[in-house]
């Protein structure tokens, strides 16, 4: 029932690009080979989607919809339903700013503000050159570091205004 | 290994493994830390919970294992990961057995110190010791420590003991064993009335009888049922769920066959969140060794019994905690709720009875069977039975997962067991329950919890986040924190929760901006009322629960940000106020930065701030060297 696939790893960045990688959409199609092709394997099919290609474009929508058999109308519901799922490319690294009960009482938003400001973006935008994504999470259970950001795979906990650039300097190219 | 053919095979393997696990019994004596000659075997377990992940355990496996190896100790020592030891803030935790010797905040580098003094030459390394506060004195055993001792671990009972990779492990701590009495001494009836008379209530918050809920789905008539876990553990700060399915998930798959066998279904799910890619891991790991065993699938033991479990995963949906909508969500459709009845006891997933059991109660089940309802129903208070898990988080002193007996009360967990709160700021109130829950001020510390008690005094037991929060935190800002969060996760689908929330957020956020009138306290009340009358679903019927809570407990507040437009705790931004103080040395900093020139005064003289001009930017408050700026 397709269990085997990993979630954890982040997504490729993938520049705006109409065209479906052939190779990709091969991979997504030996995937859904071994589920059955109906409703219920939707969300797992999203899941795959989005993790081969980073995102789910509407022509990704409708392909998938073909292929179980039901509506593109039905596939954009839930993909727009799920906050998981994703129809905009993400830059190449995504900080996401854990916006849980216990981050926010010892100061997540003052940690999200600072990085919106030096970014210039908020939060659910990605930086024109693509490079950064912001996002706002809601608690990811390292409650005992909070507050908490994840850069890509990476952990900073007991994030402070002040570490923001020295963590944004680890980026720099 | 080959399947396990029956029941005399798994006790006898379980025989065998304990002895996987002899070095971690605790030992009685408290004199048994460090024998002059040291142990011959010793084991060294690192948490490998998310938390201790994150603070990079996985790294102080590598170093440990390494140092070992120089040290010419790899006959004598192994190193383990286990599960969440729940002092999450100490972070991470090794531990080392036989010593009983409890390591904390240990980093790759002290892997070395570890291996040389205290492997090698059985010397503690002091600086790695927990000083406990009521001693004022580093401890070496987890015994000894107060956030410990009031603590009482059912659904906990493996996390920090065994190594969750390993199915042999578990079996040695009895895993499996409770299934294979069910399968063998007990009728579907047998199980469900154990289980309705140990009191069981559900641990996802709504505390409905589980037993209960079993006998509807038993008596449905259907040749296919269907067994859910809810994993979908949504509350922002809350982390029992996934504790116990990355420190234990055998527990879990157990307590699923047991209940499959109960209502006579052969199929379960466990629906879990994406955003867990460890506790995924664990349970993927877990099931395929239990497939392997044949402790799922076909002809479970050779008794007959046949039970599966596959894995469906969320996608960022609060709402998919509540059960009909976790139902849509694995048909694969959008998370909505129905209304209900039918109960998805009835007519559940794809029409089918199905019972949707929560992470934390099909945990204790297990435990239940095995050591019977008279042990079960002598924890706990009259109407809840058992122990309840907490993440505690916050501004307290020892964040972390704790379960404790019902009936313990709020003080004793804060205070005793979390340490007391974080800094010099005052406690102003606890959160109980998440979003659907309230604020519980300092005056009702001494409430026991139970289902009941919380729900009286207007908030609710929830999964288990339990959120401490100080004198500097504002209850109107706490409010709208919570609401935005439902705003975010409310699905849309009826009116109350959907524009209903949307009002109440609009009037709290008016209140912050200093823009509230007194009427808005009553419109809060009336709107919050009838969105719990009316919503569809458990996320909405409970969403005003902040609001009123904070409305009934904290009301002063409201009115001081309405009636003097002032933010007692200075949050809110625009109703903040900078004075200077005496102390002032009149260095002229905070004139010159100030970027609307509202600040006046002469050199070496004390400054004053013209309140009507200020923008309360916040930059003369920063940049004074002698704190004489208050808010």
């Amino acid at each position: 029932m397709g269990d085997d696939y990993i979630l954890n790893e982040r997504n490729d960045y993938k520049l705006h690009s109409n065209k479906l990688s052939n190779t990709k959409l091969k991979k997504l199609d030996e995937f859904i080979e071994t589920v059955p092709k109906n409703q219920s394997s939707l969300i797992a099919v999203l899941h795959k989607a989005q993790k081969l290609f980073g995102y789910l474009p509407s022509e990704l929508q409708e392909y998938i919809g073909e292929k179980l058999n039901i509506s593109t109308a039905n596939v954009f519901g839930v993909v727009t339903f799920y906050s998981y799922f994703t129809t905009e490319p993400k830059g190449k690294h995504v900080i996401s700013i854990c916006m849980g009960t216990a981050c926010f009482v010892k100061g997540s938003s003052d940690v999200l503000n600072e990085f919106e400001r030096k970014l210039g973006i908020r939060a659910g935008e990605t930086t024109p050159d693509g490079k950064f994504t912001i996002e706002t999470i809601r608690c990811i259970g390292a409650c005992g570091l909070a507050p908490v950001i994840t850069i890509d795979d990476k952990v900073y906990g007991h994030c402070t205004v002040d570490m923001v650039d020295k963590i944004l300097q680890n980026f720099s190219e | 290994m080959e399947k396990i053919q029956s029941i005399g095979e798994l006790k006898k393997l379980h025989e065998r493994f304990k002895s996987l696990l002899v070095l971690r019994e605790i030992p009685k004596s408290k004199n048994n830390f460090i024998k002059t000659k040291g142990f011959d075997k010793r084991e060294v377990l690192v948490c490998a919970g998310t938390g201790c992940r994150s603070a990079n355990s996985k790294e102080i496996v590598k170093e440990l294992n390494k140092n070992i190896i120089e040290a010419r100790l790899a006959e004598k020592v192994k190193v383990h990961i286990t599960g969440c030891f729940g002092f999450c803030e100490k972070g991470p935790i090794v531990k080392i057995y036989p010593d009983d010797v409890f390591y904390i905040k240990v980093k790759p580098d002290d892997a070395h110190e570890i291996v040389n003094k205290h492997l090698k030459e059985n010397q503690i390394v002091e600086r790695l010791l927990y000083e406990e506060p009521s001693l004022k004195q580093k401890v070496k055993t987890q015994n000894e420590m107060s956030f410990y001792k009031k603590q009482f671990r059912i659904a906990l009972r493996n996390c920090g003991l065994i190594n969750p990779e390993s199915i042999n492990e578990a079996i040695g701590s009895k895993a499996y064993l409770a299934l294979s009495k069910v399968l063998t001494e007990m009728s579907p009836d047998d199980v469900i009335d154990y289980i309705y008379k140990s009191g069981l209530r559900g641990r996802g918050g709504g505390g409905f009888l589980t037993g209960k809920k079993w006998r509807f789905a038993r008596q449905s008539n259907s040749k296919q049922k269907y067994i859910i876990c809810n994993a979908d553990e949504g509350d922002p700060g809350a982390f029992m769920d996934r504790s116990i399915l990355e420190g234990d998930p055998h527990s879990v798959l157990e307590a699923m066959a047991i209940a499959g066998y109960a209502i006579g279904a052969y199929q379960g799910f466990i629906y879990i969140r994406a955003e867990y890619p460890l506790a995924i891991d664990r349970l993927q790991i877990a099931i395929k060794q239990a497939r392997k065993y044949g402790l799922l699938g076909n002809n479970i033991l050779g008794t007959g019994f046949n039970f599966d479990i596959n894995l469906k995963y969320g996608a960022g949906a609060f709402v998919c905690g509540e059960e009909t909508a976790l139902i849509h969500s694995i048909e694969g459709f959008r998370g909505e709720p129905t209304y209900k009845p039918p109960f998805p006891a009835i007519q559940g997933l794809w029409k089918k009875p199905t019972i949707v059991n929560n992470v934390e109660t099909l945990s204790n089940i297990p435990a239940i069977i095995n050591n019977g309802i008279k042990w079960f129903t002598s924890i706990g208070t009259k109407t809840s039975k058992g122990t309840k898990v907490f993440a505690l988080a916050g501004k307290i002193n020892n964040v972390g997962l704790v379960e404790v007996p019902m009936g313990t009360t709020l003080r004793e967990i804060i205070y005793d067991i979390g340490g007391g709160i974080k800094g010099e700021a005052e406690f102003k109130a606890v959160q109980t329950g998440g979003p659907s829950g309230g604020c519980i001020p300092a005056s009702l510390l001494d409430t026991p919890i139970d289902y009941e008690s919380l729900n009286e005094i207007g908030s609710m037991m929830g999964s288990g986040g339990m959120i401490v929060m100080d004198k500097n935190n504002c209850m109107v800002d706490i409010a709208k924190f919570y609401l935005e969060f439902t705003l975010e996760e409310s699905c849309g689908k009826c009116t109350p929760c959907r524009i209903g929330n949307t009002r109440l957020y609009e009037i709290l956020n008016k209140i912050t901006k200093g823009n509230g009138t007194k009427q808005d306290l009553k419109d809060l009340e009336e709107l919050s009322q009838i969105i719990k009358d009316t919503a569809l679903c458990g996320l909405g019927q409970t969403s005003p629960n902040p609001v009123l809570s904070n409305l009934r407990y904290f009301r002063d507040e409201f009115e001081a940000h309405i009636n003097d437009k002032i933010c007692p705790a200075g949050v809110c931004k625009e109703l903040v106020r900078y004075y200077i103080t005496d102390k002032c040395i009149g260095c002229t900093r905070c004139a010159k930065i100030c970027p609307v020139g509202c600040i006046s005064g002469n050199i070496k003289e004390k400054h004053i701030i013209d309140q009507d001009r200020c923008i309360k930017c916040g930059s003369c408050f920063e940049v004074c060297p002698v704190n004489a700026i208050i808010k």
